[in-house]
């Protein structure tokens, strides 16, 4: 490997990058979109469903439950009813998501500790669905026999306590998976469809120059992509870090390269700019399902785990968990730091073997 | 030919199968040094394919091959060093500029900072690209990307060049300064393999090989092949020059009939006196004609080669 050469071919792609406003737009626009989505619009936590109450029983008792109910802000009043058919009928136009049905004889029901209010629900949202079987645990004592702490469906759906805390730091990681594979999985395929590898492989640089000269520059572009997800977490969704900041650093640059190799590998594999894309795209999916991010790990089948080992975002996802939300040290953590490493030591290893300075 | 260190490219029975299809079929080629030798065929002749063997991105799958001295295609990395290749779509980048494109192809082939600048700017000033070093190559014409493409090609002073039909995509004028820069170079020791299948830049070539679908049909100085075909290039003169060419594409011992103007040039196989055997034909379908000799060009050369075979193939 020869300084020289190996700068020259890192020079021009950072010259390419710059001119090519894709590369900008994926690397701020990005972090951004999916930061602010996942952040704001994919969030678990239910509320303000659009609901109707009839109330048959119009006894102080049961007024007092209804405005129970809306106090919750889980649901909020947009039709008035008298019977479960109106009820029903609202529910089917989709004009409510729950409907609150009280007998007329809801008093004496309550005395007898017999079924007393139902909710109907609109089932086709799972998350609706499970929303309302939170507002059927409301005591119908009004608070008045149990204590008022028993009214337990708001802390449950505060968002400050599950979503964009957790969702952040492991965001960091879904990003870097999604675009830096994509950037050098093309890196390679696009030479060769524009014709100027054939140019390029009767030159005196190597493989070795090629691969790495590609990869060095995309690293800073990963990084600012970091930067970018740590500030806007910070700014809108006060999200601490209670780990160093290098170790932040330092584990997202272990994925960087690890996503980095991988696509260089890509790139070697696929015939067409297209079909480079489908791989990435291909490979990004478990990567989302198994890494731990939108299902816990341990909840897995034992295959799925394995599967799940295999993957960078995995092992980020513990690093980056372990060092932002429990402030733990990398050297803690080294069992994912040395598979981050060798993952990126194979990719590289497998991309430089498979490039052939030929064209059959 | 003469002692080892004359040559600089020899083949024998050079051969490139791509699944049913016979690329390149058992080609002997022998390049001296110093000159232009030219890849005269059609398109899918082979020229691509053979000079894609020869500089080692291709493995052949049969046949020898010797360039300066390194066997191909084992020894194709000592190779890359002394060689220039311009392949025949545009091959550099587009989104780069004139200067860093060069910039970038001398750093890849090694040579040190200091002598770098020096040289770049030396082949802006000889490819008149002196006032576009800033321009991104993909904004240039054909004529400006090809003298870049050619200025990348030599920017390490190679030995041996490689152009893959340069002047496809050029105008004339473009064309005929690319050939003063080439001669230029052939002057300065440079060997160059060029491929074309355009007549009068094959005639300017010291040497030149013919192909036909993948086999060598013809091959030395333009000179010696035109001579070969002496006496059997004849001019006709007629007042119905459609139906004479009719009547002589039927005669036998002819091989092709064009018009060119108001005359039609006719080229004839090699037995017996040709011009005799015309008028004859034509007197018996009662046209009037003047025949006479014309001096044979490439063109017929090109035929006269391809033609033979495509009858042997029909038999």
């Amino acid at each position: 490997m020869k300084l020289q050469r190996l700068v020259a071919v890192m020079l021009k792609e950072i010259r390419q990058m710059a001119r090519d406003r894709m590369t900008i737009a994926m690397m701020i626009g990005i972090p951004t979109l999916q930061l602010l989505l996942f952040g704001y619009a994919i969030n678990p936590d239910v509320r303000n469903l659009p609901a109707a109450v009839a109330d048959m029983a119009d006894t102080g008792g049961s007024r007092a439950l209804v405005q129970d109910l809306f106090a919750t802000g889980v649901v909020r009043p947009v039709a008035g009813a008298r019977t479960p058919q109106e009820l029903q009928a609202l529910l089917r136009e989709g004009k409510i998501k729950i409907g609150v049905l009280i007998p007329p004889d809801f008093e004496r029901r309550r005395i007898d500790r017999r079924e007393a209010v139902q909710v109907i629900v609109d089932g086709s949202d799972t998350s609706v669905q499970a929303t309302a079987r939170q507002l059927a645990m409301l005591p119908l004592d009004g608070g008045n026999a149990l204590p008022a702490s028993q009214i337990s469906v708001l802390p449950l759906y505060n968002p400050r306590r599950i979503s964009a805390i957790n969702v952040v730091p492991g965001l960091i990681g879904v990003i870097l998976t999604m675009t830096m594979v994509m950037f050098t999985a093309m890196a390679i395929v696009r030479e060769r469809e524009r014709g100027n590898l054939e140019l390029l492989i009767t030159t005196p640089v190597s493989s070795g120059e090629l691969m790495v000269g590609k990869v060095l520059p995309y690293i800073a572009v990963g990084l600012v992509q970091v930067s970018v997800v740590l500030l806007f977490g910070a700014w809108l969704f006060a999200v601490p870090i209670r780990g160093s900041l290098a170790g932040v650093y330092g584990a997202a640059m272990l994925l960087i390269v690890a996503n980095l190799t991988l696509g260089l590998l890509v790139s070697t594999v696929a015939k067409t700019q297209f079909q480079s894309m489908q791989m990435a795209f291909f490979l990004f999916l478990p990567s989302i399902l198994l890494s731990g991010f939108m299902f816990p790990f341990d909840g897995m089948p034992k295959a799925a785990q394995w599967i799940a080992e295999l993957l960078p975002l995995t092992h980020f996802m513990r690093l980056i968990r372990g060092v932002v939300l429990r402030g733990a040290q990398m050297t803690e953590l080294w069992p994912d730091v040395l598979a981050l490493a060798a993952f990126t030591c194979a990719m590289m290893a497998l991309a430089i073997l498979r490039f052939r300075k030929r064209l059959d | 030919m003469a002692n080892e260190a004359a040559i600089a490219i020899r083949a024998r029975g050079l051969s490139k199968r791509f699944g049913a299809l016979l690329a390149v079929d058992a080609v002997d080629l022998t390049v001296p040094r110093a000159c232009v030798y030219g890849f005269l065929g059609p398109n899918g002749s082979g020229k691509s394919t053979t000079i894609r063997m020869l500089c080692g991105l291709l493995t052949p799958t049969a046949g020898e091959i010797e360039v300066l001295g390194l066997r191909i295609p084992e020894q194709a990395e000592a190779l890359r060093k002394r060689i220039g290749y311009m392949t025949q779509k545009f091959a550099l980048y587009e989104d780069l500029s004139v200067r860093e494109n060069l910039d970038f192809i001398a750093s890849v082939q090694g040579l040190p900072r200091d002598v770098r600048r020096r040289r770049v700017d030396e082949l802006l000033q000889t490819y008149n690209l002196a006032d576009r070093g800033k321009q991104l190559a993909g904004t240039m014409s054909g004529g400006q990307k090809q003298r870049l493409a050619l200025a990348c090609a030599v920017v390490h002073e190679p030995e041996l060049l490689f152009l893959d039909e340069p002047t496809s995509a050029v105008d004339p004028e473009s064309r005929r300064d690319f050939w003063e820069k080439l001669f230029d170079l052939a002057d300065a020791g440079t060997t160059i393999l060029v491929s074309t299948h355009y007549m009068d830049e094959a005639e300017r070539c010291h040497r030149i090989a013919i192909l036909d679908r993948g086999r060598l049909v013809a091959d030395g100085t333009p000179g010696e092949l035109t001579g070969q075909l002496a006496g059997r290039t004849l001019g006709v003169r007629a007042r119905e020059p459609r139906r004479a060419q009719a009547v002589l594409h039927a005669a036998p011992g002819v091989l092709s009939v064009a018009q060119v103007g108001n005359e039609l040039r006719v080229l004839c196989a090699a037995n017996g006196d040709a011009s005799s055997r015309l008028q004859a034909a034509l007197q018996a379908q009662g046209i009037e004609a003047e025949v006479s000799a014309i001096e044979p060009n490439l063109e017929d050369v090109f035929v006269s080669a391809t033609q033979g075979r495509a009858e042997a193939r029909a038999a």
